[in-house]
């Protein structure tokens, strides 16, 4: 099980002969993914190590059936590398690419949702389902085919989670990275809803940060709506008032958006917080432990 | 990226909107005769620094004659300003608008800002202007109106129509600048979407005693990942009112953040740059910076990393925190012993390193006879740097 990519995904890599691309494709492909094929304009006709290229997505999905593709072409086309993808009959768009103007995401996100197509991202490390498939950049050795489900806006960070939950023998389901970008294809609350349904998910991990109001909105939707165990860690509370963190979304602006509101509301809705990053998997261990009891006393 | 009040107001007249009238000076271009070409008397002085509160802080001045906005430009031309939302940093005044000033009936608020939940751009406006917005919000929510709308449409007044409606609702002088209003809000969203940016906002929009609408105050914010679209308005950008530590990692693609402690930090990724400072805070300590060295670090932006840490005299210890996922562990062991090098460090260094070729790494920063305190886990790390100052 597992949710949205398995070993049956089929991928394509948007950008696989740039610098990125052909790094991260030949990683996936070292990793398990099925990487079926990559786009490139203009180098249509050629190979990748092996794997072919297409000028365009169409072709590529006629030729190889792929129904994910993941996104590593500069900001300035990334728009259009999603809307190609999204019309050319790709269901699962991982887009990668940091740095995408504003009001071309606003666009984006307007189109996937008349055509009904998942993005995860942009600017983020992507998703894998361990030992089974991974579609991004995330260092795949880290990972470790289990039962908790992660879902992060940050890169690193979570890499840095996993690796503390692997060390403590805890596997995980599904690890995403939704991304740091102010607006995003797939939110916490959309991922949540995932995990919750997904048999082999036994308990949830959340990684927010300061900027906007995904956390809190997430909180909102755990207290009515999610009976397995969370675990919260949400970076950010010696960060200044307006001032961007690195990632376009992380910014308190007009004093909301702070960490600390955020862990207020996710504690208010049940739901464990981590004090520490250096605890999340410690954090994890506990609510395990704990058993399912913990998350079902939630639901009145 | 931040542009000026002067540089926003040519904007909105540029796109039809009817502006004070005035002009900017900077130290050689300020005369006497240029001033009273603008209006025979009543101007308001106002220093040109990229931020708010500068009335509070003396950076606006309100006169009588020419004269007097001669002198109060003098003084203030070469100074430089603090205001609440500097952070203690006082940004350079190099530019003065010297406007005319008229007489205001009501103050209004106006902006349009993206809403992130709703993945659209939203126009927010109210009746009750000149005031800090998000106070108004938290005390008096019902006087904030919001308006979202499709950038793809045309931005005609029509469309902001029922937006007006409810702003007659809650002020009657509204119903005296109908249209006037519509046209202010479809300009400011045709503004908005044009020149790719995060936020335009008016505070106050003066409704004036002639019955017109006029920007006494103006902000754009752009957005620094559309501007490869805009060079011209990516040429507005002002060195001088940044950090100039902010500028330099910029240079290098590197994300930094000046704050008040001691411990300076390196890190890769936001999101972890973000726990470290925080978990720096929990063991007793004081980050002095955010610095995420990004993904794709060289050896190249380890070493401009590490001079941009040095530059804060404050710094008495470093904490590199690697999390190699793109970034193999032993390329940046290397960038880090080179920088050593470079920099001449003398604060106590602390590395930690996970990831991709972490052996290597470690091997590598063991081997050097230099003094690194290597840390085993993220705890250990925060706990050893925060130790080397006790």
């Amino acid at each position: 099980m597992a949710i949205l990519v398995n070993e049956h995904t089929k991928v394509i890599v948007q950008g696989i002969t740039g610098t990125h691309g052909s790094f991260h494709a030949r990683q996936m492909k070292e990793y398990g993914t099925k990487i079926v094929g990559g786009v490139t304009p203009g180098k249509g006709g050629t190979d990748f190590e092996g794997t072919p290229v297409f000028n365009r997505v169409q072709e590529a999905v006629q030729k190889t059936g792929a129904d994910t593709s993941v996104i590593y072409v500069p900001a300035k086309f990334a728009k259009d590398a999603i809307v190609e993808a999204a019309d050319n009959g790709i269901k699962l768009i991982v887009c990668i690419t940091e740095g995408i103007p504003i009001l071309d995401m606003v666009r984006v996100k307007k189109y996937l949702k008349e055509k009904g197509v998942r993005l995860i991202g942009p600017n983020c490390p992507g998703i894998i389902t361990p030992g089974a498939s991974k579609v991004g950049i995330m260092p795949g050795y880290i990972h470790k085919r289990g039962q908790i489900g992660i879902v992060s806006r940050s890169g690193t960070l979570t890499y840095e989670a996993v690796w503390q939950m692997t060390s403590r023998g805890l596997g995980q389901s599904t690890v995403i990275g939704i991304g740091g970008d102010p607006i995003l294809g797939t939110s916490f609350v959309d991922c949540l809803e995932l995990f919750e349904k997904d048999p082999e998910t036994e308990a949830v991990v959340l990684i927010g940060e300061i900027g906007g109001n995904a956390e809190e909105k997430a909180a909102e939707f755990i207290q009515k709506n999610v009976r397995k165990p969370v675990v919260a860690f949400i970076a950010g509370m010696t960060a200044p008032s307006g001032k961007r963190m690195g990632h376009a979304g992380a910014i308190i602006s007009g004093g909301s958006g702070t960490a600390q509101e955020k862990i207020k509301m996710l504690k208010q809705a049940g739901i464990i917080v981590a004090e520490s990053p250096a605890e999340i998997g410690e954090t994890v261990g506990a609510a395990l432990k704990k058993g399912k009891s913990h998350g079902a006393a939630r639901i009145h | 990226m931040n542009i000026h009040e002067y540089q926003a107001k040519e904007i909105f007249s540029r796109f039809g909107l009817k502006i004070p009238a005035g002009k900017v000076f900077d130290q050689t271009s300020l005369l006497l005769e240029e001033i009273k070409k603008i209006a025979p008397k009543n101007f308001v002085v106002k220093a040109q620094v990229h931020a708010g509160g500068r009335g509070k802080a003396g950076g606006i001045k309100i006169v009588e004659t020419a004269q007097q906005a001669f002198e109060a430009a003098k003084k203030m031309l070469g100074t430089s300003l603090t205001t609440y939302q500097t952070a203690g940093v006082a940004k350079p005044i190099d530019h003065i608008l010297i406007e005319a000033t008229s007489r205001i009936k009501k103050e209004l608020y106006l902006a349009v800002a993206l809403d992130r939940e709703a993945a659209l751009p939203c126009v927010i406006c109210s009746e009750a202007g000149g005031v800090d917005i998000e106070t108004v919000a938290h005390e008096t929510p019902e006087k904030v109106l919001k308006f979202h709308f499709d950038p793809d449409q045309p931005l005609k007044p029509d469309l902001f129509k029922p937006l007006v409606d409810r702003l007659k609702k809650v002020s009657k002088d509204i119903a005296s600048v109908e249209s006037a209003m519509a046209f202010s809000i479809a300009t400011l969203a045709q503004i908005f979407v044009a020149t790719d940016a995060s936020l335009v906002e008016v505070n106050p929009l003066g409704l004036m005693e002639d019955n017109s609408l006029i920007p006494i105050d103006a902000k754009i914010n752009l957005d620094d990942n559309a501007l490869f679209r805009h060079p011209d308005l990516a040429a507005l950008y002002d060195s001088r009112q940044e950090d100039e530590r902010e500028t330099e990692a910029k240079k290098y693609e590197l994300s930094y953040v000046g704050l008040d402690g001691n411990i300076g930090c390196m890190v890769n990724g936001a999101g972890l740059a973000m726990a470290t400072m925080d978990i720096i805070k929990l063991e007793g300590g004081e980050p002095a910076n955010f610095l995420d060295v990004g993904g794709g670090a060289t050896k190249e932006k380890v070493t401009a990393a590490f001079k941009i840490i040095l530059k804060d005299p404050r710094v008495k210890a470093i904490l590199v925190n690697i999390f190699g996922g793109i970034m193999r562990c032993d390329i940046i062991a290397e960038g880090v012993l080179a920088a050593v090098r470079e920099a001449n460090l003398k604060v106590p260094l602390v590395v930690r390193l996970e990831g991709t070729n972490v052996k290597e790494g470690k091997a590598i920063l063991a081997g050097s006879q230099l003094s690194i305190i290597s840390a085993d886990s993220f705890e250990d790390a925060a706990r050893k740097v925060v130790g080397t100052l006790r």
